[in-house]
């Protein structure tokens, strides 16, 4: 049911209503803004972890990557061996001018070395200024936040179920060698001897 | 002597109000419309939630070029404003605050001479229209004056129902003869007054006449700089001015349900603050009417509830007199 001039009755209501409640405006360069996790702020280059394979340079939508390298020879590592030859990095940069923060270069890095950082301010008055060198990366590495906690019950992530499988294994070898040791060992050497050795061998792999 | 100087402080005090009040109705106009809208309005200005948002404003109005069209009727170009403007002054001179002559100048025929400068007002905007030698300008103005021939007929058939309430046309002698249950007596009359009111002062949900989206900004379209800061200070010293006659003819000036002889003042800027809340409140809420529905509603709904009202005024007065 409906009385003439309900309607208009039901807006005044509403904006009387709103003013009671808070209001939603955020105050941002007084306040800073909330920021949820895997905000895409800026990419930052973990530099240690990249070896040049390009594949992000080349997945880039935008060909905003630009990477420099040239290849080393490095010394056999044992005596006898063959020379190895490396990629190392010259100039790894991000043009943030052409960037559209897809996010694929980051997803498409076989090694780590490139993350989402949520810092957002690096706003320039000057075109040039917003592609980003090496350096600048690597320090915006800084900024990223350690990634969110996984759900309750989640699985293991596949890197640390894969270490602690092998660490297993290193570890149920060397007590079978010590186990297959013992025997001969006791024979010759001392007790105090094997005392001294046992502790260390289950602490090893775990 | 004496007289001089009660004469110069009276005319100092309605001046102060005419200067603050416009200011303070359009602050609280940016906060409360900013709320409303779940926004918070200006925050820098001044320091304290933006309170000198409005001095500011002003600062800037006056740095900007004066310009007037080539085309324009310059001189009434120039004089608009001030024709816009200072009737609402003149106005303000005749609204009876508190008993006991506080008021600028007490007029027999208050309610004739308030209603009449009144419509001067918007001979201001007229004037701006005709004068600006711009196709919008004109149609504002047009649309101006059709408002005003249509909403100063309810207005005044309102307000003549107070008046022949009270048998007097002075301001302070309606507010004297003020009793309560005037209220619900002229109820109908006041809302035709204050909705009239509004749409003579061309406010949201009646501001056909500066459509912006249809006509730019009507017949202030080729204003800039002071003169155009002074068309809005007339809208808001417009308000202030509404608000009070309303409260004065139609809820009691300084009549209140209690509080000492002394406070009376306290009741009727009270009431005009309630008032000028409700002016921003309707701003915001309801969206612009079309043209057409503006013209329906005056001599449709407002003229015949105004005649209704007088014919009740009458009836009521005969019943009580015999």
């Amino acid at each position: 049911m409906s009385f003439p001039g309900s309607g208009l009755a039901k807006g005044l209501a509403v904006t009387l209503r709103t003013m009671t409640k808070r209001s939603v405006t955020a105050q941002y360069p007084d306040v800073q803004p909330d920021l949820p996790p895997r905000s895409r702020g800026v990419i930052g280059l973990f530099e240690e972890n990249c070896t040049v394979c390009m594949l992000c340079a080349r997945e880039c939508p935008d060909w905003c990557i630009y990477i420099d390298s040239h290849k080393e020879t490095v010394p056999p590592a044992a005596p006898g061996g063959r020379e190895r030859s490396r990629n190392v990095l010259d100039r790894f940069a991000i043009d943030f001018a052409l960037c559209m923060y897809c996010g694929i270069c980051i997803e498409v890095c076989p090694f780590d070395a490139l993350f989402w950082s949520p810092e957002f301010e690096y706003a320039e008055t000057d075109i040039r200024e917003l592609t980003h060198e090496r350096d600048k990366l690597r320090e915006w590495m800084w900024t990223v936040p350690e990634p969110p906690a996984l759900d309750p019950k989640a699985e293991e992530p596949k890197e640390i179920a894969a270490a602690r499988k092998a660490a297993d294994k290193l570890a149920a070898q060397q007590a079978a060698e010590a186990e297959a040791e013992a025997p001969a060992q006791d024979a010759e050497a001392p007790a105090q001897d094997r005392d001294r050795e046992r502790p260390e061998t289950p602490g090893e792999g775990t | 002597m004496s007289d001089a100087l009660d004469i110069a402080l009276r005319l100092l005090a309605v001046f102060a109000v005419f200067l603050v009040f416009p200011l303070v109705i359009g602050q609280t106009e940016h906060k409360v419309m900013a709320h409303m809208q779940g926004r918070l309005g200006p925050m820098y200005a001044g320091g304290f939630h933006g309170w000198a948002q409005l001095v500011a404003d002003g600062v800037k109005f006056a740095q900007k070029e004066d310009i007037v069209p080539a085309g324009a009727d310059r001189r009434i170009f120039q004089l608009a404003p001030a024709v816009a403007l200072l009737p609402y002054l003149l106005v303000l001179v005749a609204i009876p605050i508190g008993p006991h002559n506080a008021v600028g100048q007490d007029l027999d025929a208050g309610i004739f001479f308030v209603l009449a400068v009144m419509g001067v007002g918007v001979l201001g905007s007229l004037m701006a229209g005709w004068a600006s030698a711009n196709k919008f300008s004109l149609l504002g103005g047009l649309r101006t004056a059709a408002q005003l021939l249509a909403y100063e007929l309810p207005m005044l058939l309102a307000a003549a129902s107070v008046a022949m309430a009270a048998g007097t046309l002075s301001l302070t002698g309606i507010v004297e003869a003020f009793h309560w249950w005037w209220l619900p007596w002229q109820i109908v009359g006041g809302v035709v007054f204050f909705t009239a009111g509004l749409a003579e002062l061309q406010r949201p949900p009646f501001d056909m006449p500066v459509a912006d989206s249809e006509i730019i900004f009507g017949a202030y379209t080729e204003y800039t700089g002071l003169r155009f800061a002074l068309f809005l200070l007339a809208e808001y010293a417009g308000i202030v001015v509404l608000c009070a006659l309303t409260s004065v003819l139609f809820l009691g000036g300084w009549h209140g349900p209690f509080g000492a002889a002394g406070l009376g003042w306290l009741w009727t800027l009270l009431k005009t603050v309630i008032l000028a809340f409700g002016v921003i409140w309707l701003r915001v809420t309801y969206p612009r009417l079309r043209e057409d529905q503006l013209q329906k509603l005056a001599w449709t709904v407002l003229i015949p509830l105004a005649l209704a009202q007088i014919a009740l005024t009458g009836v009521i007065k005969v019943v009580i007199s015999s």
